[in-house]
C-alpha cells in the first residue's frame, strides 16, 4: 500500500464520519437537567422563563435574538425594516414574509393564517394570555397572502418587534389550537402539553413538572438537523445538584442557569467532566430605596403612599451616603465571580442603551460619612448610631430567600454599620415576595421596608418599557391593588415627559441618548435605585456537547438544532 | 367492633368536610399568588388578567363549592368512565391545575409509580428494620448492640436528610461513581436489566428517608418493649415455663405494639405526603415534590386536592390504628 | 450491696441511723448508677456552658465580617475556621447553639405538653375522645407550610410590638413548631391511656375514691412517660431543624443571625470544598439530641419504681 493510497483512504474515512455526523438524529441521545421544572409547553399560557425555555425547542418565532442581541430570522426570510420596506415609513405597519415550503412537524403546511391565528389566541380577551405585553398596540394582523403577514399597529411603533419575536412569542398551529381561544384555553391539555411545532424537537411525553421526552422532528426544515434523535429535558432539585450532575458526574450534557457561588462551581468544574459557560445580559441586582414612609404606626391604606414621604430617605444625601458605602466589586467577587459585572445602572446593555455612569464603583466610607454629617445625621449619644432630632438612621432592609441575597445583606449591613447607619435584616420566601397578593405585607411592591433588593430585567433588546415603569402614575398603591412596577414611588414629571419623548422617537442614536438620561435619572442625579452587579447567565454543558452559544436575550436553546455531540 | 368502625367511618364524612372548608380558608388566607413565578418582565395588567382567567375573580364560595362539585362528583365519574369506558362526566370541567392547566388527578395519578418505589418502599424497609432492633435492644437492655443502635439511630434522626442525601451523592455518585444521582422516572421495568437500573436508582433514597423511620420507631418499639418487660405478667409467663421466644415474641410484643401502630399509623399517610426534601434532593419528583412547588406556585386547586386526599387518609388510618388497639388488646373498649 | 446484719440487731429493732429517704433521694441514687445518663448529663450541661458562656469569653462578634479571611481552615485566630464571608464559625455555632437549643426546648415542652394533655384527656374521659381526636386529625391534614404563613401574616406585627422583634419572633416560632408537632405525641399517649385505664391497678385505686385528677397524675401519667421521653427527644431534634426550614421561607429570625440549623444548612454547598463547615453544626446537633437520649433513658428509669427496686 503506497502513501498516497493511505492518505485517500484517511480523507474517505473523514469524509465518511462527517456526512455520516452531518445526518438527522445520527448523535443519538442528549440530556438537559433545568433544576425548575417546567409546568407546561405553551408559552402563552405561563410567564415562566422555564417554560418558555422547554417550548421553545418545539415552537419557533418568525424571528430570534442572536448571542449578540441581533435579530436574526428563523421561520422569516429576512428582518423587516424601514431600509427593506418590511416596515412602513410611518412605523404603524410590519410585514414579515415566511420561508416557503415549511412544515408542521405533523406534516401539514405551515401558512400566514397560522401566524394570524397565533396573535388572535393571544390577545383574546378571556384567555389570560401571559405574553399580551408582547402584542401591545396591535390592531390588526392581516393576512396578505399565503407567506405575506402584516401587522398593524393603532400609534407608531418606534419598536415593532413585539409580536412574533423572540421565545415569548413563537407561532402556534392553528388546526391545533382552533377550540383552545379563550376561556376555553386551559381545558386543552394535549395541546397544552404537546403543542405541534416547527421547531427541532416534537413532544414524545410531557410529565408537568417532572420530565419531557423530546424526538427529533421529522419534518424539521433542515434535513440535517437536529443532530440528535431524542431529548430527555429532566426537571427539579437545584442548582447545586443540576451544576453536579453534568460537571461532576456527567450524567447529563446540559445544566441551565447555575445560581451558585463562584468558588462552588470553580470547584465543580474542577472534576474535568464538563465546562461552564457565561454571558451577560440585562439582569440587573439592585437596591430600591423607598420615597414613602413604611412606619407601621401609619394607618393601613397610607402606609408607604405617596402622603408620607420616607422621614429619613426623602434626603438625597443620605441616599447617596448609602451608595458609596457599599463595594460593589466585592460583592461581585463574593456572589457572581466570573458571571457578574459590578455596575450602578439600571440599563446594563445593549451597549446603544448603556450609560458610562461609573462614579459609584469607588467605595467611600469617608465621603460617605460626611455627606451623612452634612445632612445633619450625627452620633451624638455615642453609640455607634447616628440620629437626628432624637430619631436613629435605623433602616429595614428587605430581600428574597436565596442564599446569594442573604450573603450581600449581612455585608452591606456591616459596611452601613461603618457609616452609622443602623440596619434589620429580613428574608422573605421568594413566592410570597414576588407574588402580587394585596393582602400580604411582604410583596416586594407593597415595600413595607425602607431598602430592598432584588433583580430584574428587560425583555429583548428595547429598554422603553422597562423605563416607562418608572413614572409616576405606575407606583403601586391601595387603589392599584397594590400592583406597579414603580416600586420606590419615584415621581419626577421632567422624567414622565422624556418617557413620552422617547415613545415618539424613532432614530437609534437619539433613542439612546434618552435612554440613558433616563437612566441616569434614576441612578447618579436621584440615587433612588443602587444598582449592584449586572448579573451574568451561568449554565454549564459536558465536554462532549458542541455548539452551544449561550444567549441571554432569547432562550438559552434557540440554537438546540444545532447541538451535536463532540467525538472523541 | 364492627359497629364501631361502622359508626367512625360515619362520622369521618361530616369530619372530612370540616376538614375540606378549613383547609380551602387556609389557603384562601395564606399570602401568595398564583403570578409570583411569572417574570417580572410581565407588566402588572396583564398579570390581573391572567389572574382573571384561573377564574380568582369569582368570590370565595363560589369557588369552594365549585371545587366541591368538581371533586366529589365530577372526578369520581371520571373514574368510572376510566373503568367501565362509560361517558358519565361527558366533558364537565375536571379539577384543573392553576400551573398545568391539566386535570389535578392526572398529575397525580402520574406521579404514583415513583412514589410508591421509593417512598413507600423506604416506609416498609425502615419499619422491618425497626421492629426488629427496637425489640432486641430492649431485650438486652445496655448490652453493646443497644448503645451502638441508640447512637446510630438518634445520630440519623439528628441529621437532616438535605444533608445526609447531599452527603451520600458526593460518597456514591461523585467520588465512588457507583450510583446515579438522578433519579429517572422514565425508566419502565421490563426485564432484569431495567430492575437493576431501578434498584440502583432506588438505593440511595430509601436508605435516606428509611434511616428517620428506623430511627423513630425503634425508639418507641424500644420503649414500650422496656416497659413491659418488668410487668408481673411476663414473670408470671416464664415461671409458667413459657419459652423465652414465646414470652417476648408474644407476651411482651403484642402488648408493647400500642405506641408502635399509633407511630406507624401515622406515618403511611406520610408516604403520600412524599418526603419533599429527599424527593427535591434526588429529583426523585413524587407526590412531595408536586405538593411543594404547587404551594410555591401557589397552585391552590392542586395544594387543596393533594392535602384533602392526604387527610382522606390520615383518618382513615387514625381509625384503622382504633381498631387495632382493640384486637391487640380486648381490654379496650370504645362503646 | 449490704452486708448481712449481725445475727443479735437483727432481732431488735434498730434505731434509724440516718432519716428516711425522700423519693427524690432514691430517684437520684438511681439515676446516679446509671452511667449513660451521668455521661448524657455532663455533655449536655458542658454544651450549654459553651453556648452560653462562651460568648463571654470569646471575643470575636458572630455577625462581625472579615471578608480579608474568608473560607480559612481552623487557625488559632478562628479555631473552627471562617465562613464564606469571613465569620468566625465559633462564634456563629455559640450564638446559634442558644438560639437552637433555646427554640429546641421550648419548642418540644409546648408540642409535648399539648400533646401529654390532649392524649390524656381524649384516653381518660370517653365524651372528649371524639371531639379531641378530630381536632388532631384536622391539626394533621393541615399543610404545614400555608398554616405558618398564616400565622406570620396574623401575628408576627402584633407579637413585635408586644415583645420587641427578637422576642416576638422567638415567640412566633416556638408557637409555630409546637402548634404543628403536638398530634403524634397526642396519638401515641392517648393509644397508651385507653389500654392503661382498663387495667387492674386503676380500678382499684378508683375503688378507693381516687379523684380523677389524682388517677391522672398519679397512676396514669408515670405509666406513659417512657414514649413522653422519646418523643421529646426526638421532638428536640426535630424543632432545631424545622427552626432552619422556618428560616428560609423567611419566617425565622433575621438571615444574619445563625442558629445551628440554619449553619448546617448553609454549608451543605460547601460540602465537598470545605468539609468542616458541616461537621460542627451536624456534631453540636447530633450530640445535644443524644445526651437529651440519654438523660431521658436515666430519668426514666429512676422514675419507674419497678427498676428502681431492684
Amino acid at each position: 500500500m503506497t502513501l498516497k493510497s493511505l492518505l485517500l483512504g484517511a480523507t474517505a474515512t473523514t469524509c465518511l464520519a462527517s456526512a455520516g455526523w452531518a445526518e438527522r438524529g445520527a448523535d443519538g441521545h442528549v440530556n438537559l437537567i433545568y433544576w425548575q421544572a417546567p409546568s407546561i409547553m405553551n408559552p402563552y399560557l405561563t410567564g415562566g422563563t422555564k417554560e418558555r425555555e422547554a417550548a421553545s425547542l418545539v415552537l419557533e418565532p418568525l424571528g430570534r435574538y442572536n448571542v449578540a442581541g441581533e435579530m436574526v430570522p428563523f421561520l422569516a426570510e429576512e428582518i423587516p425594516t424601514v431600509e427593506n420596506g418590511g416596515v412602513s415609513d410611518d412605523l404603524k405597519s410590519i410585514t414579515w414574509k415566511i420561508k416557503p415550503d415549511l412544515t408542521w412537524s405533523d406534516g401539514s403546511p405551515f401558512s400566514a393564517n397560522d401566524v394570524k391565528f397565533t396573535a388572535e389566541y393571544c390577545m383574546h380577551p378571556d384567555g389570560g394570555c401571559a405574553q399580551l405585553a408582547k402584542f401591545e398596540g396591535v390592531e390588526s394582523v392581516e393576512v396578505v397572502d399565503d407567506l405575506t403577514v402584516t401587522v398593524h399597529f393603532a400609534e407608531p411603533q418606534p419598536n415593532p418587534y413585539g409580536p412574533f419575536m423572540g421565545g415569548q412569542a413563537p407561532i402556534i398551529q392553528a388546526a391545533q389550537f382552533a377550540d383552545c381561544l379563550g376561556a376555553k384555553a386551559p381545558e386543552c391539555t394535549d395541546a397544552n402539553f404537546s403543542p405541534i411545532g416547527t421547531g427541532p424537537f416534537k413532544v414524545d411525553e410531557f410529565r408537568p413538572n417532572d420530565v419531557i421526552s423530546l424526538s427529533a422532528n421529522p419534518n424539521y426544515r433542515d434535513p440535517a438537523k437536529p443532530r440528535f434523535a431524542t431529548m430527555t429535558f429532566k426537571g427539579g432539585g437545584d442548582a447545586t445538584a443540576a451544576g453536579r450532575a453534568v460537571l461532576e458526574t456527567g450524567e447529563f450534557d446540559y445544566a441551565w442557569n447555575l445560581q451558585l457561588a463562584p468558588d462552588v462551581i470553580a470547584n465543580m468544574e474542577a472534576a474535568g467532566k464538563g465546562v461552564a459557560l457565561s454571558a451577560f445580559g440585562t439582569l440587573v441586582e439592585r437596591i430600591e430605596i423607598n420615597l414613602t414612609d413604611p412606619s407601621p404606626d401609619l394607618p393601613e391604606g397610607e402606609r408607604a403612599t405617596a402622603k408620607h414621604p420616607h422621614p429619613i430617605l426623602s434626603d438625597m444625601r443620605v441616599r447617596e451616603a448609602l451608595s458609596k458605602a457599599i463595594d460593589r466589586e466585592l460583592l461581585v467577587e463574593i456572589g457572581y465571580g466570573k458571571a457578574g459585572r459590578a455596575t450602578c445602572n439600571l440599563v446594563p446593555a445593549p451597549a446603544a442603551y448603556a450609560s458610562d455612569n461609573t462614579d459609584c464603583l469607588e467605595q467611600d466610607v469617608e465621603g460617605a460619612k460626611a455627606l451623612l454629617e452634612e445632612a445633619g445625621w450625627t452620633d451624638s449619644n455615642g453609640d455607634g448610631i447616628r440620629d437626628k432630632d432624637g430619631k436613629k438612621l435605623s433602616l429595614l432592609f428587605q430581600t428574597s430567600t436565596n442564599a446569594v441575597r442573604q450573603d450581600f445583606q449581612a455585608l452591606i449591613k456591616q459596611w452601613w454599620g461603618e457609616i452609622g447607619v443602623e440596619t434589620e435584616l429580613r428574608n422573605i420566601s421568594a413566592s410570597v415576595f414576588f407574588g402580587g397578593d394585596p393582602g400580604s405585607p411582604d410583596t416586594f411592591q407593597k415595600f413595607y421596608a425602607d431598602v430592598e433588593m432584588y433583580a430584574n430585567n428587560f425583555d429583548g433588546t428595547d429598554p422603553q418599557s422597562y423605563l416607562a415603569s418608572r413614572t409616576c402614575n405606575k407606583a403601586p398603591r391601595p387603589e392599584s391593588q397594590w400592583q406597579g412596577e414603580n416600586i420606590n414611588r419615584y415621581c419626577d414629571p421632567a422624567y414622565d415627559e422624556l418617557i413620552k419623548e422617547l415613545g415618539r422617537t424613532a432614530d437609534l442614536g437619539k433613542r439612546g441618548e434618552i435612554a440613558k438620561k433616563l437612566n441616569d435619572m434614576l441612578t447618579k442625579d436621584s440615587y433612588v435605585i443602587l444598582g449592584l452587579v449586572d448579573r451574568g447567565r451561568v449554565s454549564a454543558r459536558s465536554n462532549t456537547l458542541g455548539g452551544v452559544e449561550l444567549n441571554t436575550w432569547d432562550t438559552e436553546l434557540w440554537n438546540a438544532a444545532d447541538w451535536y455531540r463532540i467525538k472523541e | 367492633m364492627l359497629t364501631y368502625t361502622i359508626r367512625r367511618l360515619v362520622l369521618a364524612i361530616p369530619t372530612l368536610l370540616f376538614i375540606s372548608l378549613v383547609i380551602f380558608l387556609l389557603l384562601e388566607l395564606a399570602p401568595g399568588d398564583p403570578m409570583a413565578e411569572v417574570p417580572l418582565t410581565v407588566p402588572p395588567e396583564v398579570k390581573e388578567k391572567m389572574r382573571l382567567a384561573l377564574g380568582l375573580g369569582e368570590p370565595t364560595h363560589i369557588r369552594f363549592f365549585k371545587w366541591m362539585w368538581q371533586f366529589f362528583v365530577i372526578e369520581p365519574m371520571v373514574f368510572i368512565d376510566w373503568l367501565f369506558g362509560t361517558d358519565l362526566a361527558g366533558g364537565e370541567q375536571r379539577v384543573l391545575s392553576w400551573q398545568f392547566r391539566s386535570p389535578v388527578m392526572d398529575v397525580v395519578v402520574q406521579r404514583m409509580p415513583q412514589t410508591l418505589w421509593v417512598v413507600a418502599m423506604s416506609y416498609v424497609v425502615g419499619v422491618l428494620i425497626a421492629l426488629p432492633i427496637g425489640i432486641y435492644s430492649a431485650y438486652r437492655q445496655y448490652s453493646l448492640f443497644d448503645q451502638a443502635g441508640t447512637f446510630i439511630t438518634m445520630v440519623g434522626y439528628s441529621v437532616p436528610p438535605f444533608f445526609s442525601g447531599v452527603l451520600v451523592i458526593v460518597i456514591f455518585s461523585v467520588q465512588l461513581g457507583w450510583l446515579p444521582s438522578i433519579y429517572d422516572t422514565t425508566l419502565v421495568v421490563v426485564d432484569w436489566a431495567t430492575f437493576k437500573q431501578q434498584l440502583m436508582q432506588m438505593v440511595m433514597p430509601v436508605m435516606v428517608l428509611a434511616l428517620q423511620t428506623t430511627a423513630q420507631i425503634s425508639r418507641f418499639m424500644r420503649a414500650s418493649m422496656l416497659d413491659n418487660l418488668n410487668q408481673d405478667y411476663v414473670r408470671t409467663a416464664r415461671a409458667k415455663g413459657l419459652s423465652e421466644m414465646t414470652v417476648v415474641m408474644v407476651h411482651v410484643l403484642r402488648n408493647s405494639m400500642i405506641p408502635v401502630i399509633t407511630v406507624i399509623a401515622l406515618g403511611v399517610p406520610q408516604i403520600f405526603g412524599g418526603a419533599i426534601i429527599t424527593e427535591q434532593i434526588f429529583k426523585v419528583n413524587g407526590l412531595g415534590q408536586l405538593l411543594i412547588t404547587a404551594i410555591q406556585a401557589n397552585d391552590l386547586p392542586m395544594v387543596h386536592t393533594v392535602t384533602f386526599m392526604l387527610a382522606v387518609l390520615i383518618v382513615l388510618f387514625n381509625i384503622v390504628a382504633d381498631v387495632l388497639y382493640g384486637v391487640l388488646d380486648p381490654r379496650i373498649r370504645y362503646d | 450491696m449490704t452486708d448481712a446484719p449481725e445475727p443479735i440487731t437483727a432481732l431488735t429493732d434498730p434505731e434509724p441511723t440516718a432519716p428516711p429517704h425522700s423519693q427524690w433521694r432514691d430517684v437520684w441514687d438511681q439515676f446516679k448508677t446509671h452511667r449513660g445518663a451521668l455521661i448524657g448529663t455532663f455533655i449536655f450541661f458542658v454544651i450549654m456552658a459553651a453556648v452560653f458562656v462562651g460568648p463571654w469569653l470569646w471575643g470575636i462578634d458572630a455577625t462581625f465580617i472579615d471578608v480579608r479571611a474568608r473560607n480559612q481552615g481552623p487557625s488559632w485566630a478562628h479555631p473552627f475556621g471562617t465562613d464564606q464571608l469571613g465569620r468566625d464559625t465559633l462564634a456563629r455555632m455559640m450564638a446559634g447553639g442558644q438560639t437552637s437549643i433555646a427554640v429546641g426546648l421550648t419548642a418540644m415542652l409546648l408540642a409535648l405538653g399539648l400533646g401529654s394533655l390532649v392524649g390524656v384527656l381524649a384516653g381518660f374521659f370517653r365524651r372528649l375522645d371524639g371531639p379531641l381526636m378530630r381536632l388532631t386529625d384536622l391539626f394533621l391534614s393541615l399543610p404545614l407550610l400555608p398554616l405558618l404563613l398564616v400565622m406570620v401574616l396574623l401575628f408576627r406585627e402584633t407579637l413585635n410590638g408586644a415583645f420587641g422583634p427578637e422576642k416576638g419572633i422567638f415567640i412566633l416560632i416556638v408557637v409555630a413548631i409546637g402548634v404543628t408537632s403536638w398530634m403524634p405525641t397526642a396519638r401515641i399517649v392517648r393509644g397508651d391511656v385507653l389500654a392503661l385505664k382498663e387495667r387492674e391497678f386503676i380500678l382499684a385505686a378508683r375503688s378507693i375514691g381516687t379523684t380523677n385528677y389524682n388517677l391522672i397524675t398519679r397512676h396514669i401519667l408515670p405509666n406513659v412517660m417512657s414514649p413522653i421521653m422519646v418523643s421529646a427527644t426526638l421532638g428536640i431534634a426535630n424543632a432545631i431543624i424545622t427552626e432552619s426550614a422556618l428560616s428560609f421561607l423567611g419566617l425565622g429570625f433575621p438571615p444574619d443571625f445563625p442558629t445551628w440549623g440554619r449553619l448546617l444548612n448553609d454549608a451543605t454547598v460547601y460540602l465537598q470544598d470545605y468539609p468542616e463547615r458541616v461537621f460542627w453544626p451536624g456534631l453540636a446537633i447530633s450530640l445535644t439530641v443524644l445526651s437529651i437520649n440519654y438523660l431521658g433513658d436515666g430519668l426514666r428509669d429512676a422514675l419507674d419504681p419497678r427498676i428502681r427496686g431492684r
